[in-house]
């Protein structure tokens, strides 16, 4: 298995971004309860092994569009931690100043360029960035995160096309948790998703999501072809998506007996440390380790996040124009 | 100075514009036009001839014929803007803009306030509109009101060759999303245009001529027709102001309610539906301002609230004209409180 030829460090990374992901929306899920957070979330737990097997390739000047299931991708890539919960919290220390919330955090300084609040939004957008690549000859990649929800969309269909006609640097990292929404894809998916990017004449792999080895494995692939000036790749990541499709879903469309056994089998961090450890790659204690900080580090955004100040009224009407 | 299209005027611009950064590009489709035929190169320069010659002084990768797939080729222009690109698209007609809002309403036109002020989305989005090529429905619109209504979007629309230049190289340089609209039937009219670049500031409101009895304001095409209106009503003894806003977002409000004052009496012309449009929302801002010194109600004239129609003389009679312009001047004029 080549991912287990990472160093240790980059092994230790891996797994720090992971549990620093779920952590975050355990926290997020839990803090929602409270009634401090304002809006709406819609949380990746359970996709971790996707968003780090992806970006742990990426540089910061490669760039990312994500979708309303963000906040996995944004820390994948860099984001800070604190910035990301101030803003979900809707204070002035957010790193969208409080104007974007969840569904569109973005920090361009670190590639990302915004979570989406559109479904669908992100293929054209990674595709400009791929665009701006090729044409500085940058040999930047871009990775456009869509689901099997946004698979549907016309943008996407359209953006796989362009990016294939004109070769660019660009992944569809399609994250398929089987819901669009509440709808399962078995209802509005036709066929297989790797078919349509076949159809194109573009590269294409299917992997298990639950499995950071091989994710990493295929989207390495993926972006070294990018790099090489090869074109756009199509990943189809099964993933299992272990809240609801927002904070307030009863997500009642899964038996209770279903969610369970998906926790149980399906759990992308208990499947590294199984995997490290059957290696003598990593020991508990380091593991163990990692999670502690981990927690203090999120615990300690959140503590900042609810102190930090509103911003300022006078912020509603700044920003909307470079200048006007 | 020479007389020059508006057409060969925009044609400049984009040239001017291209050799001086490289960061400029043009996508759109055909804005090289059959250059990927055998033997052909720069076939059409876009559907309207606007980009002929640019393929050739700065090659495929700059100048990029894209599929015929609005969401993906603007949004990618989006993501290019955001990136370091200036990209410039071309929309055949602003029509086809309906398959692609999302990208525009909801990506360009809100990066910069919903990531807090940290992103620059230099964008530019040519697109022909208006009525008179008996294109009907779908290829006639005027949707200049849709766009200025949504903020994070600039809106520019020239009514001269002079303009079209100055303005298109402003919209260039601007670091904001411009949607920019040429009226299709204005393309072969000239005018004075300099050789070499210069720009027109948006916000500021060109003054076409001045009289003391009503002010025109007029956007677009239609600035021709309150001209000939002006020229008409002059005759009669009755002066007008005629005002070219030259851009609805930002909109020269100062220039207007002075206008307004200076004169007392106000036509706005408007070739868009009237229901929440321009002349509707000028017509707000001067009732707003200037309401002591209106002598007159405020007219207003206006495409009907319907779609284009494809018959010449329905076609015709959609689109406002020096005539009906200069009869809501007379009846401004001769307007009395009872």
């Amino acid at each position: 298995m080549t991912g287990l030829q990472l160093s240790r460090e980059q092994l230790l990374k891996a797994y720090r971004l992971m549990r620093m992901i779920r952590v975050f929306e355990d926290r997020v899920s839990a803090e929602m309860a409270s009634g401090d957070i304002p809006g709406n979330t819609h949380l990746y737990a359970g996709q971790e092994a996707s968003a780090v097997g992806i970006c742990l390739h990426l540089r910061e000047s490669d760039r990312i569009a994500s979708t309303h299931r963000g906040h996995g991708h944004c820390i994948a890539k860099g984001c800070d931690v604190d910035g990301m919960m101030a803003e979900i919290f809707g204070k002035e220390t957010g790193i969208c100043r409080g104007k974007g919330g969840s569904m569109h955090i973005a920090d361009l300084s670190k590639g990302m360029l915004g979570a989406n609040g559109i479904v669908g939004g992100a293929p054209p957008i990674a595709c400009g960035a791929a665009l701006t690549s090729q044409i500085l000859g940058r040999n930047d990649v871009s990775v456009a995160f869509t689901g099997d929800g946004g698979i549907n969309q016309g943008t996407t269909a359209e953006s796989m096309n362009l990016a294939q006609v004109w070769k660019l640097p660009v992944i569809f990292a399609v994250e398929d948790n089987g819901f669009g929404e509440a709808t399962a894809s078995s209802f509005v998916v036709a066929g297989e998703i790797t078919k349509r990017a076949e159809a194109l004449g573009m590269a294409f792999a299917k992997v298990d999501g639950v499995d950071f080895f091989a994710v990493h494995e295929a989207a390495g692939e993926a972006v070294e072809r990018a790099r090489r000036g090869e074109g756009p790749t199509l990943l189809h990541i099964e993933t299992p998506r272990y809240y609801g499709h927002f904070s307030g879903d009863p997500d009642n469309y899964r038996t209770a007996e279903e969610k369970a056994a998906m926790r149980r089998d399906r759990d992308c961090l208990v499947r590294f440390r199984r995997r490290v450890d059957e290696a003598k790659l990593l020991g508990s204690d380091e593991l163990d380790k990692v999670d502690a900080e981990v927690q203090a580090a999120i615990d300690h955004a959140v503590k900042a996040a609810r102190a930090a100040a509103q911003p300022a009224l006078s912020t509603l009407t700044t920003d909307v124009y470079v200048r006007y | 100075m020479a007389q020059k299209s508006f057409r060969q005027a925009l044609n400049e611009a984009l040239n001017h514009e291209m050799r001086r950064d490289p960061n400029v590009i043009v996508l759109g489709e055909d804005v090289a036009g059959g250059s990927g035929a055998s033997g052909q190169k720069d076939a059409w320069g876009g559907a309207f001839g606007v980009t002929k010659g640019l393929l050739g002084a700065y090659g495929p990768a700059r100048v990029r014929d894209t599929p015929i797939s609005e969401s993906a080729f603007v949004g990618a222009a989006a993501g290019a803007a955001m990136t370091g690109l200036r990209p410039v698209v071309e929309i055949m007609f602003v029509d086809f803009l309906g398959v692609c809002f999302d990208q525009i309403f909801n990506q360009a036109a809100k990066f910069r306030y919903m990531f807090g002020g940290k992103a620059v989305t230099p964008l530019v989005i040519r697109a022909t509109y208006g009525a008179g090529t008996r294109s009907a429905s779908q290829h006639s619109q005027a949707l200049y009101p849709i766009f200025t209504h949504v903020p994070g979007l600039k809106v520019v629309i020239p009514s001269s060759p002079y303009d079209a230049k100055g303005l298109l190289i402003q919209a260039i340089r601007d670091n904001d999303p411009v949607i920019f609209l040429e009226n299709k039937v204005l393309y072969d009219t000239v005018g004075e245009v300099p050789d070499g670049a210069y720009t027109v500031p948006f916000g500021e409101a060109h003054i076409v001529r001045e009289g003391g009895d009503a002010t025109i304001v007029a956007i677009g095409r239609m600035v021709h027709f309150a001209r000939e209106a002006a020229e008409t009503l002059a005759a009669e003894g009755i002066d007008c102001t005629v005002l070219d806003p030259r851009t609805t977002s930002p909109l020269d409000e100062d220039t207007i309610i002075e206008m307004t004052e200076e004169t007392g009496r106000v036509v706005i012309v408007d070739e868009a539906n009237p229901r929440c449009g321009m002349a509707a929302d000028i017509s707000s801002i001067i009732a707003e301002n200037a309401f002591g010194a209106l002598k007159a109600p405020i007219m207003k004239v206006t495409a009907p609230h319907t779609p284009v129609p494809y018959a010449p003389n329905l076609e015709a009679a959609y689109i406002p004209d020096a005539k009906r312009i200069a009869d809501a001047v007379r009846k401004a004029v001769a307007f009395q409180r009872s």
